[in-house]
């Protein structure tokens, strides 16, 4: 069972080495630091929301891999339940690695030992399985992306992942007896004879009808707050220290039970329901021969199934054969990973000829565990005597449809829990909010002013005692002595010393509302609340992709206002991602005039298909130039290298083209290019406009339409795109009988390969044209071909079949295959696509940047395209003064980062004199901008330089980091995240920003083109840039306010009641009697005065949408943490004690040795404390609405019911009290007298803080309401200051 | 687990399906409009859930303030001196006597005294009516140091055995060591009930008696709802030790209205008890002459003994705390009235001034104009 030594060493050093790394811990820390935490952990009330993911991490490390590893995962987890706070992005970091294999062990993995037991991987799936486009430089196998290999053997620390996860499923490689799981072809009752597998019937929902109570109560009971109320529970059911009733003091507890076993309860019956459409739904099961139709959860391991297109696949199968002769199968995976294009899956050579009904089919599959590797199988088939092989090409899973293929056939190897899709489904992330855990900080202050109050209660209560202690006996109202039978016993007492500790824990049960645990389900709903009106938010819906607001994550709603850094991806997230083939350098010759002239041609051109018209979906821009000389016959050199780089347009690419139906026009078909990547697409599309289109693409052979005449090239092989080589290559047998290489790639790795002697003019040409097209902002290509002689030819297949073939490192094999054929290219041109800017993000840049939000683009386009964008998106102004770092050493990168920081001193010292003398002119040369690319990166992360560069970027405004991979993106975020306490926000859309979403703060998603990866990742998920600014501006800045303030007013809320009942303690022989009916000292929080605070924090608006879009540097307001910091607290806190004692006191000296009782004076506090802090609440809503009306004068009505009905019950001592009190006009004179007394000082210092200070959001809320003579626009523009001065 | 997030079923693989499809179906492509699927509506516009409810946003002016303040002095002060004059129209006759009424010869043997049954305890003293008291003049016996709150004792009763004769044997536990004679309950059990006070007043002036009338001194919610007319003392002070008065079997519980008035627990240490009403006028400089039966045992402890005869107002006894708190508050906020009055015409700020917003301010500091 053990793992040989090394993987397993290496497997525990993923487990262990990110949180070490990222947080400087040493082992020995996370053992010991559980110690130090008792205490907090007992009283502060955390709610351990990281639970869930650590048994799921545990459950599915433990499936996967060795019982040796999960001891391992099993100790993280402890020590993330003792230290989830700090450890929490370190769990998120190895949850990387279980949760995103394409990440972890890569796609299409260069690991030499990676599936080394794949003996027969067949040539088609290793030359077709993946994308081939430089624009994917940065997709998910670019986890060992080129730069790092610059590294040479130096570990490198961010980006570990990639080096650790080549152990990671290199522990995974071979299937023994033990590890396998045996199918037997057509004999589900065979297959499932020695093991019971899990039947298809699948179960989303956690609990049954049985099951609910205790499980859901023991999920209840991981959060630490729960278990404090329990323990306090049960401390007063002992009957020394039981203070309240039971039922009074199991309430509470019950009430919050009850709550979240309802919110759980309907959240699992509607898994139910969607688990019970999804278990009922029909396939066609081959049944003695034939196919039958059953429920998919029936459906049993070792049954043959037959697919119809368009049909959801019911589990993961091995395919045995489909419609098409070669045994190809499309499948849409985008409810697994989301992406959208189509997946070619082969069908064994062995077994497609069988026909099921006929031939009897019999065979013997063995293959791995279920495991979450959605990018990874590997089995053995044995049919027919014959020992196949099959590896991730072979396999469908469950929820991929079929497409393009009219039936496939397959036999079911997971079913139902085990499949791949189910293992990865995954919760949300979950994450902390800052303010959360500043909340803790303050939460720990409570519990000492708790354990204060208590010692003061306790050590009053002994001195009492301890001098009485000659009259104890006799006191009427103590009578120590009880006389039983002519005996003298002591009567409920226990000594002094267990009279102190008694009185110690009563007086925690007395005051435990001290600790609001009131206040983590009141966030809770806030969030909930607040996460709603976001979602519907109809200024955040995009129409364009039809997607609304996604609320992920429901813990950092408040992080959203006080984020101070963005880190944004570039390509689909501040541009469309819609590739448009612009313009075309070919054979030195720019092509680029048409778009400028008038006669911009949308030419279709159309073939003719079955009979039918079929013509390109998406119509591409040509130049009439280029498009005369492609349709040209003429032998001319140019018109011939004209065509090839079309031809190689058309060819060199992984597109599927697919007819589809125009909806505008029946009789017409539309042709739609399938692709992974959207530059293929742009490209594909570009040659067909030209007419070269791309018809058919089968395993071996693909059609072109060149102008009207069809012609098959025959596919020797392909070497897809790596982010090694960045290029990509085809082998093309010509209808001529001619064998060519075609290449395509990025410049940087074109020109290498490209033979500089052959047309020196031509290169140096196309340069230039790469030159103005990345200034243009376009992304570039350049395209190259050779002719293969046939000895080369020969060598090349020999070598291709080895390679495709190989046991052991063939990845590597193929690869050097490649770089061996794709060399002394011919240049054939170049080609530019664009892709567009979102709409609206030059003023969304421009909004954040108002904001004093630091906008770091983190893209892997090249230096120029990237500069440019950042010109056409505001993000860099003519204004700025640029630092650009481009060094391919060390040393440079540190003469660089010395030099730009000595500058930017420089700079900063003239603006700040400029700015002291108020001359706001040309002087200031403006804020610094600076421009970093991927292989300087490379040298300054992980090294002392870090820090230079940190000082360096966070003097300027904007950073832009280009040539940047998957890896070095998070490293960027981990750099800032390390050295500033400020909040980091990243976007991004691909699964190539997965790695920096989860490192940031807060990770936001942007549904585009590219998957559901980064949504998947993120914790906000949302159509459109743009759509940041109101996030940030509006929601974040209203969530932060409110949270902020509803955390402050919570603890007052709690405090001044606990204050209350501790004067009284005092006054009460330090007994902790409780004038405050034991009913109503529960109901306080929860009915009383619970409802105000969350309404007003879900709705209450300090400011108008529209003011926060207009001044963006409102925004301000939470990045200095104004609505909740340590004075805020202190202040509250003194003005609690204040009111509690006007509360407490007036009420004391009104009825100083007078006839009142408890029950009365305890009835006149309770409402007394009501009323204040619903008034105080009232004195801080700022927009009153009809809702806060009701809720607030609807609390304190309640309230007054409550107690009467309270008094109303014979069995109570108060019966009666409240009505007879009310009689009397020194209760209402009280109640008036409080409540103004206990809010005076309030009031006073809040006028007086407005009036000498006031801050920004008062000064807004005024020119909101009264509006101004002088404009706020007009002085911003006088006086530009670019940040607004810190005020901390 | 309450942490999940709101929208459960988008996280899971088989809902992501709706979404999904819209961003593929799209493409980039604009001829093909992106089908709508029902899950995927834009969300419908309303006031609330954009925010948007018409609300009023009350702002804090100079002027609000000044008014405001001048408001509560207006309300405060006028309540203030009623306050007052009530309280100093109220006439209230104190009078200290568990010191006084032990005999000399018993001084040093209090406890002695004032334990042994045999000995007269008849006690007299004299009281001078400083002012007229209307009647009613209410008669009240006022203990100190007592703490009827303590915890123990404030519960150690029988809410159920003193409603009905049914419960006589309920919740005995809560009477703790006053629970039973043998095995027969006591009725009322508990130490409040046992330790009831018993000393008696009797008054005269020039030698003719005053009616104490004794009708009504407790609450009549009580009698009707808390103490049952079928329950009589049983046991009660049959025990060892006598803590204070003994009722009288025959009366019904409902009926014995010392019971019920001490029975109500004091707040503080020092309280008083309603003991009784003189319906009749008090001339001043009318001298009074008391008759206490010295009977409670306060020396056990150190608590005194007053007598208090008052008459009300309508904010109740003899209390001048309300009238100078409210006048205090009044004139505070007067106060704070003239000073923002000053404030507001010396050192203005402009409501909405738009040069104080931190990004205006010139890094030197702000000014006030």
């Amino acid at each position: 069972m053990l793992p040989s030594s090394t993987p397993y060493a290496a497997y525990l050093c993923t487990l262990l080495q990110p949180p070490l790394l990222l947080h400087q811990l040493n082992f020995a820390a996370i053992i010991f630091k559980p110690l130090g935490l008792i205490l907090p952990v007992l009283v502060v009330g955390h709610a351990l929301v990281l639970h869930e993911k650590q048994v799921q991490a545990f459950q599915s490390i433990k499936r996967a891999h060795s019982a040796a590893a999960a001891t391992a995962a099993a100790v993280l987890c402890f020590a993330v339940i003792f230290d989830c706070e700090r450890l929490a992005p370190g769990l998120i970091v190895v949850k990387v690695n279980l949760d995103n294999p394409s990440l972890a062990s890569g796609m299409d993995s260069s690991n030499p030992i990676e599936r080394s037991s794949s003996s027969e991987i067949s040539f088609k799936s290793a030359s077709r399985s993946l994308s081939s486009n430089p624009s994917r430089a940065s997709r998910g196998n670019s986890v060992r992306t080129g730069s790092f290999h610059d590294l040479g053997s130096r570990p490198v620390r961010l980006g570990s992942r990639g080096g650790d996860s080549e152990m990671f499923s290199g522990s995974q490689k071979e299937i023994s007896d033990e590890d396998a799981r045996l199918v037997y072809l057509n004999d589900p009752a065979k297959s499932n004879e020695r093991f019971e597998f899990a039947g298809n019937s699948i179960r989303t929902a956690k609990y049954s009808i049985i099951s609910f109570i205790p499980r859901n109560l023991f999920e209840q009971f991981h959060r630490v707050a729960y278990i404090y109320f329990l323990i306090i529970a049960v401390l007063n059911q002992l009957p020394q220290l039981a203070v309240f009733g039971r039922g009074a003091s199991i309430l509470p507890l019950a009430f919050v039970l009850l709550v979240t076993a309802v919110k759980d309860a309907y959240e699992d019956w509607r898994r139910h329901m969607s688990d019970r459409i999804e278990n009922n739904r029909w396939a066609w099961v081959l049944v003695n021969d034939q196919f039958q139709q059953k429920k998919w959860k029936d459906i049993q391991i070792g049954e043959i199934i037959k697919i119809k297109a368009d049909d959801t696949l019911p589990c993961d199968m091995v395919l045995l054969s489909t419609s098409d002769s070669t045994g190809v199968a499309y499948v849409q995976t985008i409810n697994l990973d989301g992406e959208s294009n189509l997946k070619t899956r082969y069908a064994k050579q062995e077994t497609i000829s069988n026909i099921p009904e006929k031939d009897k089919i019999s065979g013997l599959i063995k293959c791995e565990k279920p495991n979450r590797n959605i990018y990874g199988f590997q089995a053995n088939m044995e049919v027919d005597g014959k020992r196949l092989s099959l590896g991730p090409s072979n396999i469908i899973l469950r929820g991929c449809e079929l497409k393009n293929t009219a039936w496939a056939i397959g036999v079911a190897v997971y079913c139902g829990r085990e499949t791949k899709a189910m293992l990865n489904s995954s919760g949300a992330p979950s994450k902390r909010s800052w303010l959360e855990s500043r909340m803790n900080s303050e939460i720990i202050a409570l519990s000492v002013f708790l354990i204060a109050l208590c010692t003061v209660v306790s050590v009053c209560a002994a001195v009492w005692l301890r001098r009485n202690r000659d009259v104890l006996d006799t006191m009427p109202f103590y009578r120590r002595k009880y006389f039983r039978d002519s005996k003298q016993e002591n009567y409920n007492y226990y000594g002094l010393v267990a009279e102190i500790l008694f009185t110690f824990l009563m007086s925690v049960i007395v005051f435990q509302i001290m600790i609001p645990i009131s206040l983590y389900i009141s966030m809770e709903l806030v969030r909930v609340g607040q996460a709603y009106l976001m979602i519907r938010d109809t200024q955040m819906y995009d129409e364009a992709s039809n997607s609304r607001f996604q609320c992920r994550a429901l813990n950092i709603n408040e992080d959203l206002g006080q984020i101070k850094y963005v880190f944004s991806d570039k390509t689909g997230t501040l541009t469309e991602n819609k590739m448009e083939f612009q313009c075309a350098s070919a054979w030195g010759v720019d092509y680029s005039d048409g778009k400028i002239s008038t006669q911009n041609q949308q030419v279709r051109c159309s073939v003719k298909v079955d009979g039918r018209i079929v013509r390109p979906k998406m119509s591409v821009k040509v130049d009439p130039q280029l498009l005369e000389l492609s349709r040209s016959g003429g032998d001319s050199e140019e018109v011939k290298h004209v065509h090839d780089f079309f031809l190689a347009l058309a060819a060199c690419n992984t597109i599927v083209p697919l007819i589809i139906d125009d909806k505008s026009d029946p009789t017409a078909k539309l042709m739609d290019y399938q692709g992974e990547s959207p530059d293929e697409q742009a490209l594909a599309f570009a040659a067909a406009a030209y007419g070269f289109m791309l018809i058919e693409r089968t395993s071996g052979h693909i059609i072109i339409d060149i102008h009207g005449e069809r012609q098959r090239f025959n596919v020797f092989g392909l070497h897809e795109f790596d982010s090694d080589r960045k290029r990509m290559s085809v082998i093309l047998g010509c209808p001529d009988g001619t064998v060519r290489v075609f290449v395509k790639g990025a410049d940087t790795s074109m020109f290498s390969v490209i033979d500089r002697s052959l047309n020196k003019n031509v290169v140096r040409a196309t340069e230039g044209h790469l030159h103005t097209y990345s200034t243009l902002g376009l992304r570039t290509l350049v395209i190259g071909m050779r002719d293969l002689s046939d000895s080369e030819f020969e060598d090349w297949h020999f070598s291709f079949e080895a390679a495709s073939t190989a046991v052991i490192g063939r990845a590597a094999l193929l690869r050097k295959v490649a770089s061996n054929v794709e060399r002394n290219l011919t240049i054939l041109g170049a080609s530019a696509i664009e892709d567009k800017l979102q709409q609206g993000v030059p003023e969304a840049i421009e909004s954040l940047r108002t904001a004093g939000i630091k906008v770091w683009v983190l893209t892997g386009d090249k230096q120029e395209t990237a500069i440019s964008i950042g010109y056409s998106s505001k993000l860099l102004t003519n204004k700025m003064t640029q630092i650009i770092i481009n060094s391919n050493s060390r040393e440079s990168c540190r003469r660089c980062l010395e030099d730009a920081l000595a500058m930017s001193k420089k700079l900063r010292a003239v603006s700040e004199t400029s700015d002291n003398t108020g001359t706001s002119s040309d002087a200031a040369r403006g804020p610094v901008a600076l421009i970093i690319d991927g292989t300087s990166l490379v040298y300054i992360l992980d090294n002392e330089l870090e820090e230079q560069l940190f000082q360096l970027a966070s003097t300027c405004s904007v950073v832009l980091c280009c040539r940047v991979a998957p890896l070095q993106k998070a490293g960027i975020v981990a750099l800032v995240k390390k050295r500033t306490s400020e909040m980091t926000l990243s976007i991004g859309d691909g699964a190539n920003d997965v790695s920096m979403i989860q490192m940031a703060d807060v990770g936001v998603g942007i549904s585009g083109q590219e998957g559901r990866q980064a949504v998947m990742a993120s914790d906000f998920a949302m159509g459109q840039f743009r759509f940041l600014v109101p996030l940030l501006l509006v929601h974040g800045h209203w969530n932060y306010q409110r949270m902020g303030y509803m955390i402050l007013y919570n603890f007052y809320r709690n405090a001044v009641f606990v204050f209350v009942l501790f004067w009284y303690a005092l006054f009460a022989c330090f007994t902790l009697t409780t004038a405050i009916n034991e009913w109503s000292s529960m109901l306080y929080s929860i009915i009383y005065t619970s409802l105000p605070t969350i309404v007003v924090a879900i709705l209450d608006k300090d400011l108008s949408r529209r003011n926060l879009l207009r001044y963006p540097q409102l925004y301000g307001a939470g990045q200095r943490q104004e609505a909740y910091n340590r004075k805020l607290f202190w202040v509250t806190m003194l003005d609690t004690v204040w009111q509690s004692v006007v509360v407490f006191f007036v009420p004391i000296f009104a009825y100083w040795a007078s006839t009142i009782d408890v029950p009365s004076i305890g009835d006149l506090w309770t409402l007394a404390v009501v009323i204040l802090v619903n008034f105080h609440l009232a004195m801080d809503i700022i927009r009153w609405n009809w809702i806060f009306h009701v809720a607030i004068w609807g609390s304190i009505v309640a309230t007054f019911i409550c107690v009467m009905i309270l008094d109303a019950f014979p069995m109570f001592v108060g019966y009666w009290a409240i009505f007879h009190i009310m009689g009397e006009v020194s209760f209402w004179v009280c109640l008036l007298g409080i409540i103004i007394t206990a809010l005076l000082p309030r009031f006073v210092a809040k006028v007086l803080y407005q009036h000498f200070t006031p801050d920004d959001l008062q000064i807004a809320r005024e020119v909101e309401k009264f509006g101004h003579q002088r404009d706020i626009a007009a002085e911003v523009e006088m006086n530009p200051i670019m940040e607004p001065p810190p005020r901390r | 687990m309450a942490m999940s997030p709101l929208l459960d079923d988008d996280t899971t693989l088989f809902d992501v399906n709706l979404d999904g499809t819209s961003t593929s179906e799209d493409g980039g492509y604009e001829p093909i409009p992106a089908p709508k699927t029902k899950s995927k509506k834009p969300p419908p516009y309303s006031r609330f859930t954009q925010q948007e409810l018409p609300a009023c946003k009350p702002i804090i002016t100079p002027k609000l303030v000044i008014a405001s303040f001048t408001f509560i002095a207006i309300i405060f002060v006028p309540i203030g001196i009623a306050a007052l004059s009530a309280s100093n129209k109220v006439v209230e006759i104190e009078e200290r006597y568990d010191r006084e009424c032990i005999p000399p010869i018993y001084s040093d043997h209090i406890l002695q005294y004032i334990q042994s049954v045999g000995t007269d305890k008849t006690c007299t003293r004299r009281l001078t009516v400083p002012k007229h008291m209307k009647s009613p003049v209410f008669i009240y016996y006022q203990l100190t140091d007592f703490y009827q709150n303590y915890r123990i004792y404030k519960s150690s009763r029988s809410n159920l055995q003193l409603k009905s004769k049914a419960d006589e044997g309920s919740e005995l536990k809560n009477c703790g060591s006053v629970q039973t004679v043998g095995d027969e309950p006591i009725v009322p059990c508990g130490l409040v009930a046992w330790s009831m006070f018993n000393d008696t007043y009797s008054f005269s002036v020039k030698d003719k008696a005053l009616i104490v009338n004794k009708m009504n001194i407790a609450w009549e919610s009580d009698k009707k709802g808390r103490f049952g007319s079928d329950v009589y003392p049983k046991n009660f002070q049959a025990g060892g030790v006598i803590g204070g008065a003994k009722l009288n079997s025959s009366i019904p519980l409902s009926e014995q209205d010392d019971l019920i008035v001490w029975m109500r627990p004091a707040p503080l240490r020092n309280f008083r008890k309603l003991y009784g009403r003189i319906d009749v006028d008090l001339e001043a400089n009318e001298e009074i002459k008391v008759e206490i039966k010295n009977n409670y045992n306060s020396y056990g402890y150190g608590g005194e003994k007053l007598l208090v005869l008052s008459t009300t107002s309508a904010f109740g006894g003899k209390s001048k705390f309300l009238g100078i708190a409210y006048l205090t508050v009044g004139g505070f906020c007067f106060l704070f009235a003239i000073v923002f009055v000053i404030i507001h015409r010396f050192k203005r700020r402009d409501i909405g001034d738009t040069a104080y917003l931190s990004w205006n301010r010139s890094p030197v500091g702000y000014y006030i104009k």
